[in-house]
């Protein structure tokens, strides 16, 4: 019995602690919003050199690597999605399952966990070994907001490049599947890309630049609430670190499921 | 602000971490252009102080208005203000380890002033010059030095011309050579610049160079508050304990000792953490 209500009262805490996580997150982005938009008139501008620093950094610098798993995930669907239809005699159908799945559901995914990955734990390590060196400190008390000054800028960052990434991600994506597709079913790039233009609907295309728009807040909303909750020197820094990658990761394909589970019933 | 209104007053205050009572009762003045130390062993208090001073706690109960103000009842933009006319050097330095030397220093003025890049250039290097670290400006911090570092973050906390710069243990870990130079630069600081400058520390030697008055913190509580002369001729067994580096024996309560040794908890599980306001 002790047992039980020892697991009762570990369960309670360990709720307790999510929910306040969870407010702690829900206030990190109000106010990080409320900076963007009214900073300018309490004295406290974000920067507009900081936000362009914040996006190549999550940006321009992710480009390689996005390019190179797109191709990667642009081809595999079109492997697998010609092996699929071949047991109906329909693989010529491949271009339809290849771009809705590429467009609404497997860029933003790979940015996003990627981004998660790279940009997400950067900024939780970042974060967390700015405040056990004070530095949070010091900037609280030379005036400067350290939401406006560490949170506004990679979110708004964030908030422009996910989309342009995921845009990317597409092409790439629905490029390197038209090279499979026209090689293995004898046709042309020209007629892959015609197909293509044809079944992509913009509502598609919008649904998951939507999606990835989200993933970027997500993800700079979990490596700031896992930086600033870091306690206990650098093995701190480090546990938060994988902590916000783990979260960001699993928050990003949970959101995905309610997202598509409320837009496309 | 007149010249006989305290930088610093602070008036009963008491504050708790949890349970625990960690100011009780701290009164004190600091006047302009004063070098005011505060001393204190580990646990005595002093950080807690400073932290309620820079308005990173919130006091149980009690006031601290700084250069004329209660910090506690400011908006958050008169906050600001106030913040823009004191400067603080860290213990650890706390400089921005992503941003140069000369980034760190100029970054309150590209923050809170609408000078040209010129302006503040000239600016930096002329407060790197102060603190002798001419021609640094290029350095990354981890490229520094302990005592530079030190230098660095007292660079910083001055650029703006405060009327008031807290210092937080400015010799902990350096050698006495390195720290009796930051010793002379608090003392040329005062001169040069007329600020109050409040120094909390555990280290005698440098209390002694540059205080104009000495608050010893005990427990908690102000034990003493005076010259250094007087600290020094001060007939309370504590204060000589604490000058004379002397270990005090451990009060004597054997049933607190066998509750200890049966592991029986005490509540004393919040923390500095869960009070500070912000990020």
């Amino acid at each position: 019995m002790s047992a039980f209500t020892r697991f009762l009262e570990r369960l309670g805490r360990g709720a307790a602690r999510g929910l306040s996580e969870f407010g702690f997150a829900a206030t990190l982005l109000g106010l990080a919003i409320y900076w963007l938009v009214l900073g300018h008139w309490r004295r406290q501008p974000v920067r507009a050199p900081a936000v362009a620093a914040q996006a190549m950094d999550i940006g321009i610098a992710a480009l390689p690597i996005i390019t190179v798993l797109s191709t990667t995930i642009g081809l595999m669907l079109a492997i697998q999605g010609i092996y699929t239809l071949r047991t109906f005699g329909a693989e010529s159908r491949v271009t339809l399952g290849v771009v809705l799945s590429v467009v609404r559901e497997f860029a933003p995914l790979i940015t996003g966990i990627l981004v998660a990955g790279r940009s997400g734990s950067a900024l939780a390590a970042r974060l967390g070994t700015m405040r056990i060196n004070q530095e949070i400190d010091a900037l609280t008390v030379m005036g400067i907001n350290p939401i406006r000054f560490l949170v506004a800028p990679p979110l708004l960052a964030m908030m422009i490049l996910m989309p342009l990434l995921t845009l990317w991600a597409d092409l790439v994506g629905l490029f390197a599947a038209g090279l499979y597709i026209s090689l293995e079913l004898q046709g042309t790039i020209a007629g892959y890309a015609d197909e293509v233009l044809s079944l992509l609907k913009l509502n598609d295309l919008l649904h998951g630049l939507a999606k990835s728009a989200i993933f970027g807040v997500l993800v700079t909303i979990v490596g700031v609430v896992n930086g600033a909750s870091v306690s206990g020197g650098a093995e701190g820094v480090g546990r938060m670190t994988t902590r916000s990658v783990v979260h960001a990761i699993s928050a990003i394909v949970i959101t995905d499921m309610i997202f598509v589970f409320l837009v496309t019933r | 602000m007149s010249r006989d209104t305290p930088s610093v007053e602070v008036v009963n205050l008491n504050t708790h971490y949890g349970d625990r009572h960690v100011l009780k009762n701290v009164s004190l003045a600091v006047m302009p252009g004063e070098i005011f130390v505060i001393m204190g062993g580990s646990g005595s208090g002093k950080t807690t102080l400073l932290n309620h001073l820079l308005g990173l706690l919130r006091p149980t109960s009690g006031t601290i208005r700084i250069l004329g103000r209660d910090i506690n009842t400011l908006s958050a933009l008169e906050r600001q203000d106030l913040r823009t006319r004191m400067g603080v050097a860290f213990q650890s330095g706390a400089l921005f380890s992503s941003m140069s030397v000369g980034d760190n220093i100029a970054l309150p003025l590209r923050e809170h002033t609408a000078l040209d890049e010129t302006t503040i250039g000239i600016v930096t290097r002329l407060k790197l010059e102060v603190v002798s670290l001419a021609g640094f400006e290029d350095l990354m911090p981890s490229e520094l030095s302990g005592g530079m570092i030190k230098r660095a973050a007292f660079a910083r906390a001055i650029v703006m011309d405060p009327r008031l710069l807290f210092c937080d243990e400015p010799s902990a870990g350096l050698d006495p050579v390195v720290a009796s130079s930051i010793d002379d630069l608090i003392l040329r600081l005062r001169d040069a610049m007329g600020m109050s400058i409040i120094v909390v520390t555990h280290d005698l030697d440098s209390t002694f160079k540059i205080a104009d008055r000495i608050c010893v913190l005990d427990k908690g509580e102000v034990l003493a508050l005076d010259t250094v002369e007087a600290i020094k001729n001060a007939d309370n067994e504590r204060i000589q304990n604490l000058l004379n580096r002397r270990t005090e024996e451990a009060e004597i309560d054997p049933d607190a000792y066998l509750r200890r040794l049966l592991g029986e908890k005490e509540n004393h599980h919040d923390t500095a953490d869960d009070k500070r306001n912000g990020l």
